[in-house]
């Protein structure tokens, strides 16, 4: 029996029932019901409005943009939270104490955190093509959509996964992680065209990935003449998928270091120092 | 007085520290730890707070990099202990809200599955989950969600996860903090079953004397960062000196004398007074005493007493 083969399975069973538990807790169904309600109301009230410089409507434009900010912004924020929270109730010294543990617990957070989004794009998508006419103009757009949504999730969860490592405490996911990806998705062309921002603001925005993901999502979704209204006139498909995988591999690369080093300083001491702040913070 | 093992014995102590230093900055937490914990033995660090037993254990465990001396548990240096290594070692930490949607069995079946790659003819791994379960008395509790268990029932659940993998030598720092009576009891009967039984090695941290009693096959007394005596519970009391303290009355006075051999004083006073002697008591010193005693004098940066720890060297 391969340790590390065996390890990453377990990883995988942990990652499904986390899954499982998160789709049977009020609480999480309660994010996904919010989720889908304030983006399909959006959608809605914007229903009759017609995007400058194209005969498309607001919401067959805006609904892959969502995705694709969603998609970033859920998988940067959802592992920084787990990871920083996990690293303060000790679930991660756990799985230090066991034999190929944070094989096991990185493997589960990854597909927990790609599986979780499952449920958020369908109760996007299910009703969203029930209210909305035109949204995927060709069948063959839900290729371009399922390699989108990899290349996109590999892209932005290790950035999700070396928050939660650096962060010095769940309260400052807040201020490290929450911050500056809304700045980011706020630039990223999901709302407003890029092209009506500052040059420089154009610049930063495309250094990050959300901006390409929403890209890809709308170059799945959209008809090709639809690329008109885009920065250079164009989907610029290999650009996409130069830039996403780009960040894929430093991902790679900089995650276990960075993972091996947060392990490292885990210590029985520091759960407890953590957990008697966070008795603080409640009072 | 305390034990001495001639070098190159064929069965190494499992855990084996000599010279241990840990400093944070310019505070010493650890000035020069020697210690050994032999196979199947219960050893206790018994310590006041910040005297460095969570230190001196999670330096053991290799959670936490030490700053000077030589450190081997079963064998290997605990900084640079790989994932063979870390499945023979059991480790109980003290949880606080983790897997709160999880229950009890679940929990147990996903971390014990991590030891099944390591299990030997000789030794199955990880242990039998109902068997599990009913030995640490979660039996009832097993399906329920781990956010409704009690503090006592999460410590047991602590324990149980610490053990699951059937570890050689087991770290437990404070087991106990938190357990009532009965909890602690049942811990008690685990541990002497694990000891036993399975002839787990047992390293365990505690400021109760009284477990300490209970528990231990010899207890270590960790003070400024050393150990200043080791023992069994009886030897270390019969290291203080007047260990014993006898009280009487005669004529309706009352009286008091320390002495370190009661009962040769006792025959003296009744050759002396004979029928006179009235409420005689006579009260040993408890491991309490002793306690209390080697620390004051070990922090009080005076000690008098034979220094234990290098008698042992």
């Amino acid at each position: 029996m391969n340790p590390t083969r065996h390890a990453i399975g377990l990883g995988l069973r942990r990652g499904w029932t986390e899954f499982v538990l998160s789709l049977r807790s009020p609480q999480d169904q309660g994010f996904y019901l919010f989720m889908g309600l304030a983006t399909l109301t959006y959608l809605w009230l914007n229903r009759d409005s017609e995007v400058a410089g194209t005969d498309l409507l607001l919401p067959t434009v805006a609904l892959p943009s969502l995705l694709g900010a969603l998609l970033a912004f859920g998988v940067i924020i959802g592992p920084a939270y787990s990871l920083a929270m996990e690293r303060e109730d000790g679930t991660l010294l756990r799985h230090k104490a066991l034999p190929h543990g944070m094989q096991g617990y990185v493997t589960g957070q990854l597909l927990y955190h790609s599986i979780g989004l499952v449920p958020l794009l369908l109760v996007i998508l299910v009703p969203g093509f029930l209210l909305f006419d035109g949204l995927m103009s060709e069948p063959s757009g839900w290729l371009t959509f399922a390699w989108v949504l990899v290349l996109g999730l590999l892209a932005t969860l290790p950035i999700g996964m070396v928050l939660g490592s650096v962060v010095p405490s769940v309260q400052k996911v807040g201020t490290w992680g929450m911050l500056p990806v809304l700045a980011v998705t706020a630039i990223s062309g999901i709302f407003a065209p890029l092209q009506s921002l500052w040059g420089w603001v154009q610049v930063v925005a495309q250094v990050f990935p959300t901006y390409w993901i929403g890209l890809g999502m709308r170059s799945a979704f959209l008809p090709d003449a639809a690329a008109a209204a885009e920065l250079g006139g164009s989907w610029r498909t290999g650009m996409t998928v130069l830039v996403l995988l780009a960040w894929a591999v430093a991902g790679l690369l900089v995650t276990p270091r960075v993972l091996r080093r947060m392990a490292r300083r885990q210590s029985g001491s520091q759960v407890l120092e953590a957990k008697e702040a966070a008795l603080q913070w409640v009072k | 007085m305390s034990a001495v093992f001639p070098p190159g014995r064929a069965d190494e102590p499992v855990v084996r520290v000599r010279g241990l230093q840990m400093s944070y900055g310019s505070h010493d937490v650890l000035t020069g730890v020697d210690l050994d914990v032999h196979a199947g033995e219960v050893v206790c660090l018994l310590g006041p707070n910040g005297a460095g037993k969570t230190t001196t254990i999670e330096i053991l465990e290799g959670f936490r990099l030490r700053s000077g001396g030589d450190v081997q548990v079963l064998g290997e240096d605990p900084a640079q202990g790989g994932d063979a290594w870390r499945a023979r070692v059991g480790v109980v930490l003290q949880s606080w809200r983790d897997h709160a949607r999880w229950t009890p069995r679940r929990l147990l079946e996903q971390l014990g599955g991590y030891f099944a790659p390591y299990a030997t003819p000789e030794r199955s791994r990880p242990y039998d989950l109902d068997w599990l379960l009913d030995t640490v008395g979660l039996t009832e509790n097993a399906d329920r969600k781990i956010g409704t268990l009690s503090g006592g029932q999460r410590r047991r659940l602590d324990v149980a996860v610490g053990i699951i993998g059937r570890p050689e030598l087991l770290f437990l720092d404070e087991p106990t903090a938190g357990f009532d009576p009965q909890a602690r009891r049942d811990f008690h009967d685990l541990v002497h079953r694990l000891s036993d039984l399975e002839g787990t090695s047992i390293l365990l941290t505690t400021h109760d004397l009284a477990e300490a009693e209970r528990l231990a096959d010899r207890i270590l007394i960790l003070a400024s960062g050393r150990i200043v005596a080791e023992g069994s519970a009886e030897a270390l009391t019969r290291q203080v000196a007047g260990n014993a303290e006898v009280r009487w009355a005669r004529e309706g006075e009352h009286f008091v004398h320390a002495t370190d051999d009661p009962t040769p004083f006792v025959r003296r006073l009744f050759e002396q007074h004979g029928d006179e002697i009235t409420d005689l008591e006579v009260r040993r010193a408890s491991l309490e005493d002793t306690y209390i005693a080697m620390v004051q004098r070990f922090e009080s940066g005076n000690p008098t007493a034979p220094t234990l720890a290098e008698v042992a060297r």
